[in-house]
């Protein structure tokens, strides 16, 4: 921290850093690009996602359906940028999910000495030699039926979703909370505040997570690709979102016994999932760069 | 070494026990009751069910029923799937091969993409290489394996028609041509998978390899004289990938998630598409057993890493 120019606060430090990675950089621009068409595209774009047209089905890109047509002449824009909209919102949500948990299992065993750390850390192993997918499969086949009567099919199968991807995404959260806060715990600024008589809560919350942060925000970057893909897959298998909410993977489902004469349904969908996904990994992968201390760049 | 082997293998029987309580709370938790058609048919009275409930132990504390499945699990009766009308352990007996064999090729597709690649890549830090390199690995694993499943079958069989994109069990033909027409339609299945998995080993490999060339001992080796091809191939890639057969391990469970896709994607009668089907059809005993062999696959693979990592790296004490 000494060598620093003392102008630069750490975020604009990490800033600079960040900017140096290209790649990051332009992604976070297509990124930007990309929310930006999901929130304001509908407003401009006006077609309804669920207006049939028979005289128009299957057909490929034109300038009246710039992504071209389903099987029932509905328009693939139309439905791409309300679909991106669910499918972001599940990335977000599962990830603040996994995080929350995570961060609070590790702390708690980064904090304890005795045998709550170890138990933690072997449940949290245990959760982690659970394949993820056939996990989120069980879990979704057991309880779909019963959220979906609670909360209607929308909201139930959204909550389901999130609740399961990020409720099972935590353990690696987890594991790097706790391998920072065993390291920090013995610190010198930790002791004095412990000498100064802080609380257990006030040395956590105010001098530990905060320095325990920095990998955190970037496992929470890389958690919304897992999340996205998570949701997709389920979707792409038809066993997340009904029919008609059309998400990214949701579409690829519906696209994929017409790939023969209509590859343009399957190709935009896909493609904007791979570019979210590409997008956040490289955005995850400048973060590191940019948060990490120790690395001189 | 044999102290070793035991150790780990009994430190692998109390995880089977967690992840199989697990599972067996995930269903006990669920709401729903295999007696629930029969409460909607009129022509059954409430008696009979109950009866039925409490023939079948429905009634019984969680607990106990937990130890009568794990009982009847460890004795090999895995239950009986209301679907296919055949015994759960000979449907997943039938169907463990193809999955085995498509993950296990593309693992070989895996690394050998993978070694080489980063091994290239670590010995020229930073050079063009390196940047495609990384920049080929990002794309790989951003592909989600759906999407390039269904790419694959786009190109290489629908527009150019080159492979099927229908997996057949059951080919009608003998001698080479048997062979050739498995090979032809398992090459889009490990492809799809092995690519994915290799673009992410890739960086592993690349940062394995770059620990170990700056150590002294390769320094040693330059300076006796040794040509720069042995020092890489015989000195530091055998000790950089020692880490990477624990990386391959913890993988695992990732390769099964896309092992189930490409399997639902290419019509491949494996377990994943096993577990669809029956998830599809409510078939809760399959269902179960599935999930369990993915772990027990998991734990067991782990298993594998740990004794290999023993055997390949002497410093690793037996304890």
């Amino acid at each position: 921290m000494q060598q620093r120019a003392p102008t630069f606060s750490p975020t604009r430090e990490a800033w600079r850093r960040f900017r140096r990675h290209k790649l990051a950089v332009i992604s976070a621009f297509i990124l930007g690009l990309m929310v930006l068409a999901i929130l304001i595209g509908p407003l401009i774009w006006r077609i309804p996602i669920n207006q049939i047209d028979f005289a128009a089905t299957l057909q490929g890109p034109s300038w009246k359906h710039p992504f071209g047509t389903d099987d029932l002449g509905q328009d693939l824009l139309a439905r791409m940028l309300y679909g991106g909209r669910i499918s972001l919102a599940v990335g977000l949500a599962a990830m603040f999910v996994a995080i929350f948990v995570g961060t609070i299992i590790g702390a708690i065993a980064g904090m304890s000495r005795g045998w709550v750390g170890s138990a933690l850390m072997w449940l949290t192993d245990l959760f982690l030699s659970l394949p993820q997918l056939p996990r989120l499969l069980l879990v979704i086949y057991l309880f779909r039926d019963t959220l979906k009567g609670t909360f209607g099919p929308e909201g139930g199968t959204f909550i389901l979703i999130v609740i399961v991807i990020g409720g099972l995404r935590w353990m690696p959260v987890a594991r790097l909370v706790r391998a920072q806060f065993l390291s920090l715990r013995e610190k010198e600024f930790v002791e004095a505040a412990r000498a100064l008589g802080a609380s257990k809560v006030r040395q956590v919350v105010r001098h530990i997570l905060p320095n325990a942060l920095g990998p955190v925000i970037v496992a929470g970057t890389i958690d919304v690709a897992a999340a996205i893909i998570a949701e997709s897959t389920l979707s792409f298998l038809g066993l997340g979102f009904p029919p008609d909410i059309p998400t990214w993977g949701r579409l690829l489902f519906d696209a994929k016994d017409n790939l023969d004469f209509a590859p343009h349904w399957a190709l935009f969908p896909g493609a904007a999932i791979f570019l979210t996904v590409l997008t956040i990994n490289f955005i995850g992968d400048g973060l590191r760069d940019a948060l990490d201390p120790r690395r001189v760049l | 070494m044999g102290y070793y082997i035991l150790r780990r293998l009994l430190i692998a029987i109390p995880s089977l026990l967690g992840i199989s309580v697990v599972l067996f709370t995930v269903l006990a938790l669920a709401p729903g009751d295999p007696f629930e058609e029969l409460a909607t048919n009129p022509a059954v009275p409430p008696e009979v069910r109950m009866a039925l409930r409490a023939k079948f132990g429905l009634d019984d504390p969680v607990a106990v029923r937990y130890v009568r499945w794990i009982t009847a699990m460890a004795q090999g009766d895995w239950g009986y799937s209301f679907v296919s009308r055949i015994n759960v352990d000979q449907l997943i007996l039938q169907r463990l091969g193809v999955t085995l064999f498509v993950i296990g090729s593309s693992q070989i597709l895996a690394l050998l993409i993978a070694i080489p690649v980063g091994v290239i890549a670590a010995t020229r830090p930073y050079s063009v290489f390196d940047q495609i390199a990384n920049t080929l690995a990002f794309i790989g694993f951003s592909l989600p394996t759906f999407f390039t499943g269904l790419l694959f079958i786009l190109v290489f069989s629908i527009w150019l028609d080159w492979l099927p994109f229908v997996y057949q069990a059951d080919i009608k033909a003998a001698g080479w041509r048997w062979y050739w027409e498995h090979i032809r339609q398992a090459i889009m299945p490990i492809a799809v998978l092995g690519l994915f998995q290799g673009a992410s080993l890739v960086r592993y490999v690349r940062s394995a390899v770059l620990d170990v060339i700056r150590l002294d001992y390769v320094t040693t080796a330059r300076a006796k004289g040794l040509g720069e091809r042995v020092v890489i191939v015989k000195h530091v890639v055998r000790n950089a990938l020692i880490p990477v057969v624990t990386l391959v391990a913890l993988q695992m469970p990732a390769i099964f998630g896309g092992a189930i896709v490409t399997e639902q994607i290419f019509r491949i009668p494996g377990i994943g598409s096993l577990l669809i089907s029956s998830i599809l059809a409510n078939d809760t005993p399959v269902i179960m057993a599935v999930t369990f062999v993915f772990a027990c696959l998991v734990v067991l693979f782990n298993l594998i890493a740990d004794i290999l990592y023993g055997w390949l790296d002497p410093r690793i004490t037996f304890r």
